[in-house]
């Protein structure tokens, strides 16, 4: 589904991601792991088409991302959910608001729209806040929305920078459990981390980072820095 | 689905105009002061040309009779004048008519009005000429001057010529020069504020920055993500076209009680009352324009997808 095709890139002071290959496979749950500045991020940015790589490519199955035309790069991002450490939710939108945006985007009607938010909403278990604003939830809540709103689309491929950077364990932990079932019923994560007990407590692939290269790649994983 | 899209960037620019309160507030206030700016000029330049027009309306040639002339003879002499092509309008006041209206204005002075009754009519009946230029006046004057005189085939009837060209003349001048300088200034101020305008309008967009790359990220196209920007610009475009023309209104009383007087009886709230609807329309449509302008502009900077 993806493939990294030898993909580099260099900033004037500094190298991100150096050779970088790697195929991820429907249905994957892939942790990535690293210390900071180890090119985690760069790397989702290259899905997202949010950076360009110096050299090397990177697909989503068949299409080179970064030869995709600017009219239709917002066709391919609906086909990926994403979801940030630092939550990204629109700030003058309700959490209705915020995951009806993202199928409004789309062109989904209205009537899907209002049986699919109030549906997204009870799987990350916040129903009773669907009219609330992002400053009047928590963390842990915030960053559910932004899952809602990464799979109200049913995408593809779900990528999540370092979901758990600003939770506390136990949401952490809550978060984790909703992305395995995510997972189960089909859709391909990437999650980048440096959550010890997050990457353990998955036992899936762990593709691991140092100074932009990838130095492990393991099918059942630890987290080994 | 066009219409859906319509629909929906429509509210979620007016949602978000309403949500983003001082944001939204400092661009109606930018718009309003340059649509006040424009408003301003538009009603000083037009006022100024319409005031103009009507010192221009009053002024006539006024030819005295003298009091043997004989009515016929004047008759004659104002269907001559009626026929050059110059000539607007004459209008014939007789002696009659000249002492009532004298006795009308100074009905109050006794003395004045017993020595009339002792002298009897000292006044020659009256001829007012308008002319359809002001420029015509020299030409007619002309006329009237070879008609009159006596070696030029003309008879001896005319008592007193009297007209305010000169007055016209340098009015006209002021007022030009005035326009031409105004002009500049309104140029100027209109180029400022305009400036302001998309400036605050772009500070807006630029704030919502992080916004715009999180709706980029979830699939929004490039529509969906400038769209609403658009119509809050249009929206503070309109609110501030009404509260312009708000404002405009103690303005313009505060500019006729200044200027009381000074043309005459015309009346600068007068005029705004009765070009009301033109001024809103050309400060309703600048205001939409304007919003639409800067913010499409900002998007395409701050913006892109």
């Amino acid at each position: 589904m993806i493939y990294f095709d030898k993909v580099s890139k260099i900033y004037p002071n500094s190298i991100a991601l150096q050779d970088v290959t790697f195929t991820v496979e429907p249905g994957e749950f892939v942790s990535i792991v690293g210390h900071s500045g180890a090119g985690k991020s760069t790397l989702l940015k290259m899905i997202l088409a949010e950076d360009m790589p110096t050299s090397g490519q990177v697909f989503f199955d068949s299409v080179d991302i970064h030869r995709v035309s600017k009219s239709q790069l917002p066709k391919l991002r609906r086909r990926i959910g994403s979801v940030f450490q630092d939550f990204r939710l629109l700030p003058n939108k309700t959490a209705f608001e915020n995951i009806a945006f993202t199928m409004e985007a789309a062109g989904r009607s209205d009537e899907e729209i209002t049986s699919d938010v109030p549906h997204a909403l009870e799987i990350v278990g916040l129903r009773d806040k669907i009219n609330s604003f992002p400053y009047e939830l928590s963390g842990g809540e915030r960053q559910r929305i932004a899952i809602a709103r990464a799979i109200i689309n049913q995408p593809d491929l779900l990528i999540a920078d370092e979901p758990t950077g600003n939770l506390d364990p136990i949401n952490a932990a809550e978060i984790i459990e909703i992305f395995k079932k995510i997972n189960e019923i089909g859709t391909t994560i990437i999650l980048t981390t440096h959550n010890k007990q997050v990457v353990n407590s998955l036992s899936r692939r762990v593709i691991t980072l140092e100074k932009g290269q990838v130095i492990r790649d393991d099918k059942e994983g630890r987290y080994a820095l | 689905m066009l219409w859906t899209n319509i629909r929906r960037i429509l509210k979620i620019g007016l949602i978000n105009f309403w949500r983003n309160g001082l944001v939204s507030l400092a661009s109606v206030l930018a718009m309003t002061v340059t649509l006040f700016v424009i408003g301003s000029i538009y009603l000083g330049t037009n006022f100024l040309d319409s005031a103009l027009n009507e010192v221009k309306s009053k002024v006539d040639i006024s030819i005295s009779f003298k009091t043997d002339a004989s009515e016929t003879e004047i008759k004659v002499f104002q269907k001559d004048l009626s026929l050059l092509p110059e000539v607007k309008e004459t209008v014939y006041s007789s002696r009659d008519e000249e002492l009532a209206a004298f006795r009308e204005r100074h009905k109050d002075n006794q003395i004045l009005m017993q020595s009339l009754d002792e002298v009897g009519n000292p006044f020659g009946a009256r001829l007012n000429i308008q002319a359809i230029d002001t420029q015509h006046y020299d030409k007619i004057a002309k006329f009237i001057a070879s008609r009159n005189s006596p070696t030029g085939g003309g008879s001896n009837l005319i008592d007193q010529i009297s007209y305010k060209k000169d007055i016209v003349d340098k009015m006209t001048r002021l007022v030009d020069t005035s326009q031409r300088l105004g002009l500049v200034i309104s140029l100027v101020l209109i180029l400022l504020s305009i400036f302001v305008v998309f400036n605050t309008i772009s500070l807006a967009i630029y704030t919502s920055r992080e916004e715009i790359s999180v709706m980029r990220l979830v699939g929004a196209g490039n529509t969906y993500v400038k769209g609403p920007f658009v119509v809050e610009g249009v929206i503070a475009g309109v609110i501030a076209s009404f509260l312009a023309m708000v404002l405009l209104y103690p303005s313009v009383i505060w500019v006729r009680n200044a200027t009381a007087g000074v043309y005459g009886g015309l009346n600068l709230l007068t005029f705004y009352a009765d070009n009301f609807g033109k001024i809103f329309l050309i400060l309703f449509a600048t205001g939409i324009v304007l919003g639409l302008l800067a913010s499409y502009w900002a998007t395409r900077e701050y913006a892109q997808v």
